[in-house]
């Protein structure tokens, strides 16, 4: 069972974002770097479903050189090889950014038997790349994914709805989007970070084609900032509490 | 034409889909066409009345004997059937994971770009829009090249409103499914049962962070939850660690809620969690640090630990609720 996932660079946002003087991005000098969370548990489910099944673990991102780094990173928590799509840094918007995943993944040696993503990136959050890939490959997708069960040529997928949860049973090979809480991915051995500094790392550069959904201007949302009221300091503020449940009703 | 993709469940309608037809129609008066709208499988045809009175004029019912359970590829196609032979100009979906869902599906089929989770629309060549990122935390405005615009609407960006003139008019057809489109379709699994109040339909939120500790350290969050009729949460830390169970994340990979209280128990306020707490009416916050970034969205604060803290509200709230 080879398996690929699709992983992305994004800034690991502690407090509040600052934007760029060009409005078009983060200010990221001061940030470290992470992957989406839904991406976290992506790669811990390859990893397990490949100790089951055997194969390997690719994973693919598109994004700056820099972004080794979180190929690095997973390759610590198992991946076997990766795939960087080198961009100058510059944002791909989701229709160039899957056609350029699709074309990596036709040119490949392996055809994965499976593709797993994240259901949306935590920056952009256009909800569509796994889509669009999964299009272009001419293979079922089903995405908001928590629960995976392969077998030899099938897997079946739970999605978490309103009335419970749904089931999806599909052939593979499949593309999957997968959601937080899917497992709680394992952290990196010092054995696996060494080892993931030898693993292959395969470089394509494609041309970025004009995007079709074009960033104009990022902003922060004006909310007015609260100023809180202090209402005491350790167990002699119970009292003041209490009084506020009091006065909105929940008591 | 403004078409906008209604969402139904075996002919219960989607309440986010009201709004999206209530933003289309305003869409519609403003260039002056016609609002419709698609609702795919035949039980779709009992929510036309309501279409109506929201001001959709014709109410397209894909019917086809495939189309009985939720399957994403063949609504596309006969959102892509309906949006071709109308001629229309914007394509309107909820920001739902299923509006989300079937308007990529209708991008990849079209290969037409997709605005996911927009607050605002504003058609013309380009379409411009403003749409949220990481949650919320971040607004985008961005040019859409290409006709019709596909876009969906975040949730709650308008109230639903009955409105206009719409006589909302049946046209049922078959959709032209192609080999494949009903490959991936939904199976209910059996319900399971929930005990409680669900998270997002909580009115108390007694939600805990790194500084509660433990898992443990969730016994005065449970008594205090039980003691004000709501429920717990936590934060992404919490389920990282185990904890706590997913299912009560609270955040932007979490569940999103808008609870009457929030109390913020040892949470720092990560853009990841205040995501989803951001729409709290009222929020205290339990800290031992003055200077964490939630103080910034709470209204009251008590500035200590939340295993000493909390012992003592309990206390005083059972006292208050005895006398």
């Amino acid at each position: 069972m080879d398996v690929l996932v699709c992983i992305k660079r994004v800034p690991l946002s502690g407090g509040k974002f600052t934007i760029t003087g060009d409005g078009l991005d983060i200010e990221s000098a001061k940030l470290g770097f992470t992957i989406s969370p839904h991406e976290e548990v992506a790669v811990e489910e390859a990893v397990r479903i490949v100790e089951q099944h055997g194969g390997s673990v690719t994973v693919l991102t598109l994004g700056p050189a820099d972004a080794e780094e979180q190929i690095r990173e997973q390759m610590a928590i198992g991946a076997d090889r990766g795939i960087l799509i080198e961009t100058n840094g510059a944002e791909w918007d989701p229709q160039a950014t899957a056609s350029a995943i699709a074309d990596a993944i036709n040119e490949d040696e392996s055809d994965f038997d499976l593709v797993i993503m994240g259901n949306e990136s935590a920056d952009a959050s256009g909800y569509q790349v796994g889509i669009r890939v999964a299009h272009k490959l001419g293979r079922p997708i089903v995405t908001g994914v928590k629960g995976i069960t392969v077998a030899a040529d099938r897997a079946t997928f739970e999605r978490p709805v309103k009335a419970g949860r749904e089931l999806y049973e599909v052939p593979l090979p499949a593309v999957v989007t997968v959601l937080d809480g899917l497992n709680i991915p394992r952290y990196p051995s010092v054995p696996g970070r060494i080892r993931a500094k030898k693993k292959p790392i395969e470089r394509r550069s494609p041309e970025r084609p004009e995007p079709k959904l074009e960033k104009t201007r990022l902003e922060v949302p004006q909310t007015e900032a609260k100023q809180a009221q202090v209402l005491g300091n350790g167990p002699e503020a119970a009292a003041a509490v209490v009084e506020i449940f009091k006065q909105i009703g929940v008591i | 034409m403004v078409l906008v993709l209604v969402d139904h469940d075996h002919g219960v309608l989607d309440e986010l889909s009201l709004q999206a037809v209530t933003y289309g129609r305003e869409l519609a008066a403003a260039t002056g066409e016609q609002l419709d709208a698609l609702v795919v499988g035949a039980d779709g045809s009992g929510v036309a009345g309501a279409l109506g009175e929201h001001g959709v004029a014709t109410v397209h019912v894909a019917a086809h004997d495939g189309l009985t359970d939720y399957a994403p590829v063949a609504a596309a196609r006969a959102a892509s059937e309906v949006a071709a032979r109308t001629g229309a100009s914007v394509v309107l979906a909820a920001g739902t994971p299923r509006g989300n869902e079937v308007m990529a599906h209708l991008g990849a089929i079209t290969d037409l770009p997709v605005a996911a989770d927009c607050v605002s629309v504003a058609p013309g060549s380009p379409t411009q829009v403003v749409r949220a990122r990481w949650g919320g935390s971040l607004i985008e405005e961005a040019n859409l090249h290409g006709s019709p615009a596909l876009v969906t609407l975040v949730p709650h960006t308008v109230a639903a409103e009955p409105g206009g003139s719409g006589a909302g008019d049946l046209a049922q057809f078959t959709p032209e499914l192609a080999d494949g489109d009903l490959l991936v379709i939904a199976r209910p699994a059996a319900a399971e049962e929930k005990a409680g109040v669900s998270l997002a339909d909580a009115k108390v939120i007694v939600s805990g962070g790194r500084g509660v500790g433990s898992a443990e350290g969730f016994a005065p969050l449970e008594e205090l939850a039980e003691l004000l009729g709501g429920t717990i949460g936590c934060s992404r830390v919490v389920t990282g660690n185990g904890w706590r169970p997913h299912t009560e994340q609270v955040g932007q990979t979490g569940t999103k809620v808008a609870p009457d209280l929030y109390i913020a128990c040892g949470i720092s306020g990560a853009t990841q969690h205040i995501a989803g707490c951001r729409n709290a009416k009222t929020m205290i916050v339990i800290n031992t640090d003055p200077e964490a970034a939630i103080m910034g969205y709470a209204d009251y604060a008590v500035i200590g630990d939340v295993s000493k803290v909390l012992p003592a509200i309990i206390e005083e709230a059972k006292k208050a609720k005895a006398g």
